[in-house]
């Protein structure tokens, strides 16, 4: 407070009014340097993320090298870790999940932002954004025990007669599975997708709207020709977002998806992911090379979402200074 | 040209019908949770379900106190590295910084919200876990507060910068020192945005399980110390929830149930505060 200080403010020409010394003391270069550490240890604490990651798993980056990535042997007993099986069924899972989530989402996402009254946008929008709060852990537990009873005696057999003729409708229906697990990410990706796209459709410019329609375009017409063309980067940065999450997403994915180490055609099969075996396997493993061998695969993790969400993140800024350029009502 | 046009309209109503059930099939989806959660939990809740430990196999009853008392410990932990973290680095961000260090520090820190939550279990394992020799309530505390700290320091910078530029100067004109005024002048009049950033974090980690399984690990009696593994929630509702018995079955839906009300009460309870209006009026 001022009464604290007698000195009169020297004129300082670059500093300001006040001299280091009275900020000194009035606790302002303390305030800056006390919040300062603060912000620097989420640097920090981010840079140690990556170097334990980096350094836990030297030993299998060194033994395997690229092989990993390539070979489908995953046997503790004898050492040898391939992670092939588990990076299919990481990327399976999470392209059925986009081949369901996105065609839903942008729909929801249109709905919102064009279509309904700003009332129910945001009512329905508030409980979008309750889905998207709910822990992965209930999407699992209502995976294992809603779910997968579906799907083993209704959807499974239901898809097994009428596309059967196609290799990934094809065996056992077990209701665990690929299938299952794309579904239940599915269900849990779609609040994202949601959300971002609401927003990227709300900051289109009106006049793209009014122009579309003065021109003689339908109502959908100048939705899905000028308004969702005029946001693509952001809603493909949402896409983007979801699969991230889809990727990097345990609990459910584990609960469901059979956690057995095949790559098959069918999307009936079980299969396993890389989260998912992490989970298993991280308090069992015996061994540094297998410790270290998961690691790694956590590390992969890691390096996929990283770059997804920098791309998602620039798609999304990019799509939205485009539109507010431009001034929206 | 006519038919033309009928059939343009007809497109045109019959997409955007479709996309209202999409958005409906979207909506619904939480209330299919909710029915299926109240249903099935509501039938295996108990008062036992709150004050009695977990029986051993076999035995029906008991309940989950332990890891009731487990969660909430974890909580407090979480809150208490994270939370100051998330706050004074906003603060920060939002009134010391200049632009370099505050461009890699939201880096630093959307590059941490981003990883996914089985990762943070890792690094809290080879940090906390592995040094400690131990399971323990510490490690998983430290792997939900590093959860919550991008989540602060994001939105409550956010906040920071909605308080008008009129209010620092005004304070500064009356003499205020810089931190005086962030005290008593920036903070309070941004004090709802930043509960409600607490809040959103509290109740985004109140949930997380994955990584707890080889932090906090799980502990099927009282955790006997802060460096000792503890039960939690989340985790007992997933190690419930794969394994073979009925009666574990209704335990976790009775679990699930009291997780997903406290998180989905704590979301609505914050989104009311910040609804009620931030204190300062956007400019």
């Amino acid at each position: 407070m001022a009464t604290t200080t007698t000195t009169v403010p020297s004129a300082g020409p670059v500093a300001g009014s006040r001299s280091f010394l009275s900020r000194l003391i009035e606790g302002d270069e303390i305030a800056r340097l006390i919040t300062f550490l603060f912000a620097a240890s989420v640097v920090l604490i981010t840079l140690l993320l990556v170097f334990e990651l980096w350094q836990g798993s030297a030993l299998a980056r060194h033994k395997f090298g690229l092989n990993f990535f390539f070979t489908r042997v995953w046997d503790p007993i004898f050492d040898q870790f391939g992670a092939l099986p588990f990076i299919y069924g990481t990327l399976v899972t999470s392209v059925v999940a986009l081949a369901i989530a996105v065609p839903l989402g942008i729909g929801a996402a249109i709905f919102l932002a064009e279509l309904a009254p700003q009332k129910i946008s945001d009512t329905l929008q508030f409980f979008i954004d309750l889905l998207a709060a709910v822990p992965s852990v209930i999407y699992g537990l209502l995976g294992v025990f809603v779910v997968i009873p579906l799907m083993r005696q209704y959807l499974q057999p239901a898809l097994k007669g009428t596309l059967g003729f196609l290799p990934l409708f094809q065996g056992p229906a077990y209701g665990v599975g690929f299938l299952t697990a794309g579904i239940v990410l599915a269900i849990m990706v779609i609040p994202y997708i949601i959300s971002v796209s609401r927003e990227i459709l709300l900051a289109v410019p009106r006049d793209q709207r009014e122009a579309a329609l003065a021109l003689g375009a339908t109502r959908w017409e100048s939705t899905w020709k000028v308004v969702v063309p005029f946001a693509r980067g952001g809603i493909m940065g949402s896409i983007f977002l979801a699969l991230a999450r889809a990727l990097g997403e345990t609990m459910a994915v584990t609960m469901v998806i059979g956690n057995t180490p095949t790559i098959s055609a069918s999307l009936f099969s079980p299969g396993y992911s890389i989260a998912a075996v992490i989970a298993n396997e991280f308090t069992e493993a015996t061994g540094d090379l297998y410790l270290q061998s998961l690691i790694e695969l956590g590390l992969v993790l890691f390096l996929l979402t990283f770059i997804l969400n920098g791309v998602a993140r620039l798609l999304i800024v990019a799509t939205s200074q485009k539109g507010g350029g431009m001034g929206h009502a | 040209m006519n038919s033309s046009l009928r059939w343009r309209k007809f497109v045109s109503g019959f997409m955007l019908t479709m996309t209202g059930v999409c958005a409906v099939v979207a909506v619904s989806v939480l209330f299919l949770i909710l029915g299926y959660l109240v249903y099935h939990g509501g039938t295996s809740i108990s008062w036992n379900f709150f004050t009695k430990l977990p029986t051993p196999v076999g035995e029906t009853g008991g309940g989950m106190a332990n890891a009731i008392l487990g969660s909430a410990k974890l909580l407090l932990l979480a809150s208490l590295f994270g939370v100051p973290i998330g706050f004074f680095g906003a603060i920060y961000l939002a009134e010391f910084s200049g632009g370099a260090i505050a461009f890699v520090v939201r880096y630093a820190a959307d590059l941490l919200n981003g990883v996914p939550s089985i990762v943070i279990g890792i690094f809290a394992y080879s940090l906390v876990v592995l040094p400690f020799k131990h399971f323990s309530t510490l490690a998983g505390g430290f792997a939900l507060g590093l959860m919550m700290i991008p989540i602060t320091l994001r939105s409550t910078e956010e906040f920071l910068r909605a308080v008008p530029s009129t209010l620092r100067e005004g304070a500064m004109a009356l003499g205020a020192s810089k931190s005086r005024t962030i005290a008593t002048v920036i903070v309070p009049a941004a004090y709802r945005g930043i509960l409600t950033a607490i809040l959103l974090a509290f109740a985004r980690v109140a949930g997380e399980t994955a990584p707890l399984l080889f932090t906090a690990f799980g502990n099927r009696f009282w955790s006997p110390g802060w460096n000792q593994p503890t039960a939690a929630l989340p985790e007992m509702i997933y190690r419930y929830a794969i394994a073979p018995y009925d009666d574990w079955h209704r335990q976790a839906w009775a679990a699930g149930l009291v997780l997903l009300g406290l998180i989905l009460v704590v979301n609505i309870v914050a989104r009311g505060i910040l609804a009620r209006g931030i204190a300062v009026p956007r400019s």
